[in-house]
Formats: C-alpha cells, sequence, structure tokens
C-alpha cells in the first residue's frame, strides 16, 4: 500500500526536476510558453480539486480566476502595493469569493450547481465590464514595470526578467501539485473522494458533506486566485477577457483530457491543448473549434482522460 | 420626446423582444421538459438561423421579400437538420446523461460558432427587411417590420400550442415527458420523440433568429445573448414548464425593453443573471418539480 | 427501565401521501440488546428505522437516544453519537479499496498513519477479509461486499449498530460466520436487526418486535413470538 505512495511522490518529484531542467535548454519561444502553461496548469489544478476529487463540475471557475487577477492587478495598480502583497490579495479574493459562492451555489447539486456556477460567473465578468473606470474593461490594463521588481533582503526580483517569470510560475505550480497531492492523501481527500463517489453513503458515515464540499471549493478557489494572481503579475495584463465563460470551459477541457481525478493530469492537459490550439492558431482565427471538437470527442469516446487510462490500464498507484 | 412617448417606445420594443424571445426560450424549455437536457448550444441554432437567413435571401437580391419568405422556410429547416445530426451523433450516444449532455453541448456550441466563422467571415451583415412602410404615431414613426415579427411570432407561438396540446404527435411527446419508461413500455419511440424535439427546438431558435435578422445584422457571436436570455427565463418561468416559460418571457422582455432605455444595460444583466442564480437555488422545487406536477 | 433504556420513539409516523408507512410506534430499545424487527413486506421496517437514523423525516413524533431527543438532528450528527446504519442495499465505495471504505469510517475516531492502518487492519480480519485490504470492494463477490458493509458499521464503533436485512443473498456458511460476527459484536454494541430470515432472527434476537401496516404488533422473546397466534395468523403462518 504505502509503496504506491513512495514511487507517486517520486514521479511528482521527477516531474518537477525536468520542469526545472528544461528551461536550460528550451529555446525563447518554448521558454515563454511553458512558464504560460505552468501558471494555467496551476489553475487547472485547482479546477481538478473540484471536478475529480469532490465530483463537483463547476462551470463558473473563471469568476476565481479572474478574483485572483484583478485581486492583484488591481490592489498594485490601484493601491500602489508591492508584488508580494498583491499575490496575497489575489489568493485571498479567490478564497473569500469561493467561500461566498458557495455557501449558496452548494445548496444545489448536478446541472443545477453547474448552471448557478455558471450565472454567478457571468455576473463577476459583466461586473469587470461595468466598472471600466477601474478595469478598463475587455481592453485591459498593463502593470507598471516598477511594480514587477520586488527586494527581499538582498535579493533583488525582477518579474519581467524570462528566467524570474520561469521560475517563480514553476514555484507556484509545485506548490500547488504538491498541494494537492498531500491532500488527496490525506483523511480529508479520502472523505472529498467518498463524497464524488456516493455522497449519501458519506453521510451516514457521519461526515457533515457540505462543510467538506465547501472545504474544497475554498481550497479550489484559493489555487484559481493564486494562479489568476499570478498571471496578472508574470505577465502584466489584467483584462476581463479571463473572466469570461471561455475561461471557465478552458479548464474542464485540461482537466478532462489529462484525466479527471489524476495530480498529474491538469499539466499534461494544459501542455497539450496550449499547443494544439498554439499550432492551429497558425492556419486560422476559428481555433476555438478545436475546443469544441475536442469537448465532444472526449466525453464520447475518452471519458477518462490520459492519464486516467493509463492508470486504469497500467499504474493503478498513480494519484 | 417627454415621459409619455418615450414609455410607449420602450414597450413597443419590449413587446418586440418578449415575442423573440418567447420563440427561443421555448425551444430551450421543450427541449429540457421533455429530455431533461439543458442545451447550452441553443443560442447557436439562433445565431445559425440568423445567419443562413442572410446566405438564402442573398440568392436573390433583386426581390428582398421573396428571399426573406425563402429564408423564413429554408433555414428553419436546414437548423434542424443540424440538430437531428447532433442528437444522432453526440446526444444518443452520450444516453442523454445530464453531467455529459452540458459539457458535449458546450462542445456544440463552439463547433457551430467557429464553424460558422471559418465559412462566414467575422462580419455583421444586415439582410433587407421585406417590408419597409412605417406606422406613424403621433410622436414618432415605428418600423412596419416589427409589428409584422409580433404576428408572426404569435402565430408561430400558436401553433406550437396547438401542436403539443392538440395532436396526437403532442400527447406522444407529453407522454415520454411525463414517465420515460413508461412511454417506452406503451411502445412510443422515445428515441425518436427525443429527435424530433431536439430539432423543433432548434427550429424555434432558428425562426427567432431569421425574423431577427432584419432588425440585428447576423454574426457569428450573437448567439451569446438570447442564450444567457432564453437561460434567465427558461428557469424563473419554471424549467420544462411551457406556460411558465411564455409569461416570463414577457415580464422579462417587456421589462428588459423598459429597463434598457432608462438604465444601463450592464447593470440589468448584472442584476438580472445574480437572480436567476438565486431563484435557481432557493426555489428549485418551483423550478425543476413543476415538470412533474 | 429508563436508566437502561438505548432508544426509545414516541408516536413515530410516517406518511407518504395517503399511505402511513408507520404510524404512530412507540419503540424502546435497552443498552445492550440483540432485537429483531420482523413484518410482512411493506411493514414499514425500513422506514422505522430509516427515521431512527435520521434518513427519513418523520411527519409526526419524537425519536430519543440516550435520554435525549434527537428528532431535529440530521444523519450525519446521529451518526456521530452512535448510531450506525448498514444498508439493505449494499452501497459500499465500489470504486475505492477495503482499506479507504473501512479508513473512511475509522478515520474519525482514530487519527494518524499508523494507528489507522492497525485499526483497519484488525476491522478486516474481524470480518475475514484480511487479505483483502488492496482490491477495490467493487469487484469483491457479493457475500464479501455485505461483510465489508458491516465492517464499515464496527468501523464507527457505534452505540447502536442498525443492520437492515444482513443476510440477504448470502450463503448459508456466510450466514453462519456472519451470526457468529454479530454475537461478539454484541458485546459492545446494541444490534438492531431487520431480517427475513427466521432461523437467523430466532438463533440471534433475545427480543421480537413483529410489525404490520406501520404498526407494532407484537414484541417479546422468541417463544413468545413463536406462540403468539396473532403473529402466526399475520405472518409466520402464511
Amino acid at each position: 500500500m504505502h509503496t504506491g505512495t513512495r514511487r507517486a511522490l517520486l514521479l511528482h518529484l521527477a516531474v518537477l526536476a525536468g520542469l526545472f531542467a528544461l528551461q536550460f535548454v528550451l529555446p525563447d519561444y518554448h521558454h515563454r510558453n511553458l512558464a504560460r502553461i505552468l501558471v494555467l496548469a496551476s489553475y487547472a489544478a485547482g479546477y481538478n480539486l473540484l471536478l475529480g476529487y469532490t465530483g463537483l463540475l463547476s462551470l463558473g471557475h473563471a469568476m476565481l480566476f479572474a478574483a485572483g487577477l484583478y485581486g492583484a492587478g488591481l490592489a498594485v495598480q490601484l493601491l500602489g502595493v508591492n508584488a508580494a502583497s498583491g499575490f496575497a490579495i489575489g489568493v485571498l479574493s479567490g478564497l473569500a469569493l469561493a467561500v461566498a459562492v458557495g455557501l449558496v451555489a452548494l445548496r444545489t447539486s448536478g446541472v443545477a450547481f453547474m448552471i448557478v456556477t455558471l450565472m454567478f460567473s457571468q455576473a463577476a465578468f459583466l461586473t469587470t465590464l461595468y466598472f471600466a473606470a477601474f478595469t478598463r474593461g475587455d481592453e485591459g490594463f498593463v502593470l507598471p514595470e516598477a511594480s514587477r521588481q520586488y527586494q527581499i533582503g538582498s535579493f533583488f526580483f525582477d518579474l519581467s526578467d524570462p528566467g524570474t517569470r520561469y521560475n517563480f510560475a514553476l514555484l507556484l505550480f509545485a506548490a500547488c501539485l504538491m498541494a494537492t497531492f498531500v491532500l488527496v492523501r490525506s483523511p480529508i481527500g479520502r472523505v472529498l473522494v467518498a463524497i464524488r463517489e456516493n455522497e449519501q453513503r458519506t453521510t451516514m458515515l457521519g461526515y457533515h458533506t457540505f462543510r467538506y464540499k465547501l472545504l474544497a471549493l475554498a481550497a479550489s478557489g484559493a489555487i484559481s486566485g493564486a494562479a489568476g494572481a499570478a498571471y496578472a503579475l508574470l505577465f502584466s495584463y489584467v483584462g476581463s477577457t479571463f473572466a469570461s465563460i471561455q475561461y471557465s470551459i478552458l479548464p474542464l477541457l485540461w482537466v478532462l483530457l489529462g484525466g479527471v481525478g489524476t495530480t498529474l493530469g491538469p499539466l499534461i492537459g494544459t501542455v497539450l491543448m496550449f499547443y494544439l490550439v498554439d499550432v492551429i492558431s497558425g492556419y486560422t482565427s476559428a481555433y476555438l473549434l478545436l475546443v469544441g471538437v475536442a469537448l465532444v470527442l472526449l466525453v464520447l469516446v475518452f471519458p477518462k482522460g490520459i492519464l486516467g487510462t493509463v492508470r486504469a490500464k497500467a499504474a493503478p498507484w498513480l494519484p | 420626446m417627454s415621459f409619455g412617448p418615450h414609455l410607449f417606445l420602450a414597450l413597443l420594443e419590449g413587446t418586440v423582444t418578449a415575442f423573440v424571445l418567447a420563440l427561443t426560450a421555448l425551444g430551450l424549455s421543450l427541449v429540457f421538459g421533455v429530455m431533461r437536457v439543458v442545451n447550452v448550444a441553443h443560442g447557436e441554432f439562433f445565431m445559425l438561423g440568423a445567419v443562413l437567413a442572410w446566405a438564402v435571401s442573398s440568392l436573390i437580391p433583386a426581390s428582398p421579400a421573396l428571399g426573406f419568405l425563402l429564408a423564413l422556410i429554408a433555414s428553419p429547416l436546414a437548423v434542424g437538420a443540424v440538430a437531428l445530426l447532433a442528437d444522432r451523433l453526440v446526444l444518443r450516444r452520450l444516453n442523454y446523461a445530464p453531467e455529459a449532455t452540458i459539457v458535449a453541448t458546450i462542445g456544440l456550441l463552439y463547433i457551430l460558432q467557429q464553424l460558422v466563422l471559418t465559412f462566414y467571415g467575422p462580419y455583421a451583415r444586415p439582410v433587407t427587411a421585406p417590408i419597409s412602410f412605417r406606422v406613424q404615431f403621433p410622436w414618432f414613426g415605428y418600423s412596419g417590420y416589427k409589428l409584422v415579427v409580433i404576428a408572426a411570432a404569435a402565430a408561430l407561438l400558436a401553433a406550437t400550442w396547438y401542436l403539443l396540446m392538440r395532436t396526437r404527435i403532442g400527447l406522444v411527446m407529453r407522454a415520454t415527458q411525463y414517465d420515460r419508461e413508461t412511454a417506452q413500455a406503451f411502445g412510443i419511440p422515445v428515441e425518436r420523440v427525443y429527435s424530433g424535439i431536439f430539432a423543433l427546438g432548434a427550429m424555434l431558435a432558428a425562426t427567432a433568429g431569421v425574423l431577427i435578422v432584419p432588425i440585428q445584422q447576423a454574426h457569428y457571436l450573437m448567439g451569446l445573448d438570447p442564450l444567457l436570455l432564453s437561460f434567465i427565463t427558461v428557469i424563473i418561468g419554471g424549467l420544462g414548464s411551457l406556460r411558465g416559460t411564455l409569461v416570463a418571457a414577457f415580464v422579462i422582455g417587456i421589462s428588459d425593453g423598459v429597463i434598457s432605455v432608462f438604465f444601463s444595460p450592464t447593470l440589468a444583466k448584472i442584476i438580472a443573471t445574480l437572480f436567476v442564480a438565486l431563484v435557481l437555488v432557493f426555489r428549485p422545487s418551483g423550478l425543476f418539480g413543476s415538470a412533474r406536477a | 427501565m429508563a436508566a437502561v433504556t438505548l432508544l426509545a420513539t414516541e408516536g413515530l409516523s410516517r406518511h407518504f401521501g395517503g399511505v402511513k408507512a408507520v404510524d404512530g410506534v412507540d419503540f424502546a430499545l435497552d443498552r445492550g440488546e440483540i432485537r429483531a424487527i420482523i413484518g410482512p413486506n411493506g411493514a414499514g421496517k425500513t422506514t422505522l428505522v430509516g427515521m431512527i437514523c435520521g434518513r427519513i423525516d418523520p411527519s409526526r413524533g419524537r425519536v430519543r437516544f440516550e435520554d435525549r431527543d434527537i428528532t431535529g438532528l440530521s444523519a450525519w450528527a446521529r451518526v456521530q453519537r452512535g448510531i450506525a446504519y448498514t444498508f439493505q442495499i449494499t452501497s459500499v465505495f465500489g470504486g475505492l479499496t477495503c482499506f479507504d471504505n473501512v479508513a473512511l469510517a475509522a478515520q474519525r475516531r482514530v487519527h494518524g498513519h499508523r494507528a489507522l492502518d492497525r485499526e483497519v487492519a484488525r476491522l478486516l480480519g474481524r470480518v475475514g477479509l484480511a487479505d483483502r485490504a488492496g482490491v477495490v470492494a467493487g469487484v469483491l463477490p457479493y457475500g464479501h461486499q455485505r461483510l465489508l458493509e458491516i465492517a464499515l458499521g464496527l468501523a464507527l464503533k457505534p452505540k447502536l449498530l442498525i443492520l437492515d436485512e444482513p443476510t440477504q443473498g448470502l450463503s448459508d456458511a456466510e450466514i453462519d460466520h456472519f451470526c457468529a460476527l454479530i454475537r461478539d459484536v454484541a458485546a459492545e454494541a446494541t444490534v438492531l436487526l431487520i431480517e427475513h430470515n427466521m432461523a437467523v432472527v430466532m438463533e440471534l434476537a433475545q427480543r421480537i418486535t413483529v410489525m404490520d401496516n406501520g404498526r407494532i404488533l407484537a414484541e417479546g422473546a422468541p417463544e413468545e413470538i413463536r406462540a403468539n397466534p396473532q403473529v402466526q395468523e399475520a405472518y409466520l403462518g402464511s
């Protein structure tokens, strides 16, 4: 039983080490891409915590990503706080919004939960447009150069430097990956999976399932918020596109592709989809066609995704 | 213009919105009521109807009226065929499982939207209205075509109502909605009924799209607003309840017309969206349950 | 009497539409006993225990457990107070291993990796599934799933263990094993059993409650019930 845990831990550390090593060999273009992918994969990991390990399908995660994005971006832009405080504010915004939405939306389940989260997220998106005086709406705004430089003791960080940016993105992803890994192996993770499998039965084992679902949503919101905040600070752009429905659908797609309920699935799904879209957009502006086709094919013929299939066929120890 | 005529104009606009919305939302409501499928791609059927209307009517540039009439028939039929195909190839294979179906229809939304972008392009194109006279009120002139839209939509709503409530086909549909297993046991071809309902729902949306295109230009992203409004309508009216859907369409359509004349449309949308989410959470029996009653 | 009463219901009723599934039942259970509820199908047995463990809300009446009114408590809170319910239709977590199934029930009580490992191994051993810890529950044969279900119940260390038709679908050998297990459990917990297999009831139960049409028809020791002409007419004789 515990050799599986050790093997899984080694695999995770190896993946992180590999990602660290990649920065020294990748050409500039892919180096930049991978930094972005790592932030988006962190977002997907947060989404997967809810869908994969708790069984709740949200169609409104864009509002949580955007809470982090705007929380950090507006704090830096309007209040002039430094990057680290901006990040903290972003994480807290994601967390707070997730808890507030959860207290209402988690009274529903299944299809109703999907629609309620979709509606809340749409309201959040419209809110970013309504307050265009601060957010500059669709157009968005770029963070000032100075706000992305940061001094801790004698260490000086410049988040616009590609190397620094890559390693911060990797740090974020590593934290999210290991946090989900530890969580799903913990007693709490066991309860979450039990809720996914059979909520009624879980109640009859003495668990107040609402609290656990709220906890999962809160953790998912904090991670999504962290990803959003990191995106704003590392790539210096904040715009309402990131609050639109599309950014609720994308993490669903990444997680479905990589494997629902696998810790490494979100990374694999994000990498593949990012590059597929990248290649396709070289040929057509209708690259979202790919997103549609992928969604339909995944639910139709490949519901377990890549790592889910690997786990079922060859490696049952995969977390 | 003083307040009175201003309100009158808003009410007229609201009535047009309400009738078009009622057609679109009725399609969504039917599909949910009978099949228990939340069709996120419903707005794309509306858009497809409008874009095809432009394509068909541009075949006969000499006679806008004839072109439009042709579009009014051909476009919904073509959209119905697309819906049939989607049902056969995707929804039926998922056995109409609720969550998988939503994800699949999201995929369908992107597929239809992006195919239109590929073949039609990112343009907004007008279709000439089949009639061009204006009704002259004491304070302002009003497009006669918009009154035609009201009349046409009302006729279609009545026809759909008749189909569902007074014909054998409607009886079969209602029996399937009431209890799928029993209907099957009584020899009702449930799969064919589902295909038919899905196509009918799409055709209603497409017709609404055709009717609107002389007022609002055809564009590949035009399906998103009707989708959201239809969702709001169907949830407020009670999912699956046709009568509720119609009542809600008029309340929302007219108030939307009035509100958007006097207030910021974005703020109105924010409030409406939040309100709908809360209705769905706190009045679920009045929404999901009414179909069974 | 009051000192030893573990559970009591007062005028407990549940109506489904016009049907009175359970109709004004006063039912009391003493600490430490093994009690069986029998009765024809539709007598209201499952509805009664459903109201006791909080799965079904009563239309009227109260439930008292350890001299506290628990009528308003949710199911999970009752489980935390010591009422465990094992399902009529086996509902172990089919996608999880036997270890995870039992660990789920045990981990609220036993903390720490090692201690939990030991406790789960002990519980699986007790129901005879020691070598199945790593097996996914869904692929176990039916009899073993029932045993796992009981291990889940035991893992909660309940004061009251409610078993809904536990021997349904078991082989004779498995039933013998099951009876030995329940006698063993009764040393620590009160057991309430809904059961159709009269051999099991007669062997295990110290007292028997007979239900019919949502009411209690008779109550007593096995011999008394066997001798009761009313019961024979309504149930045993048929």
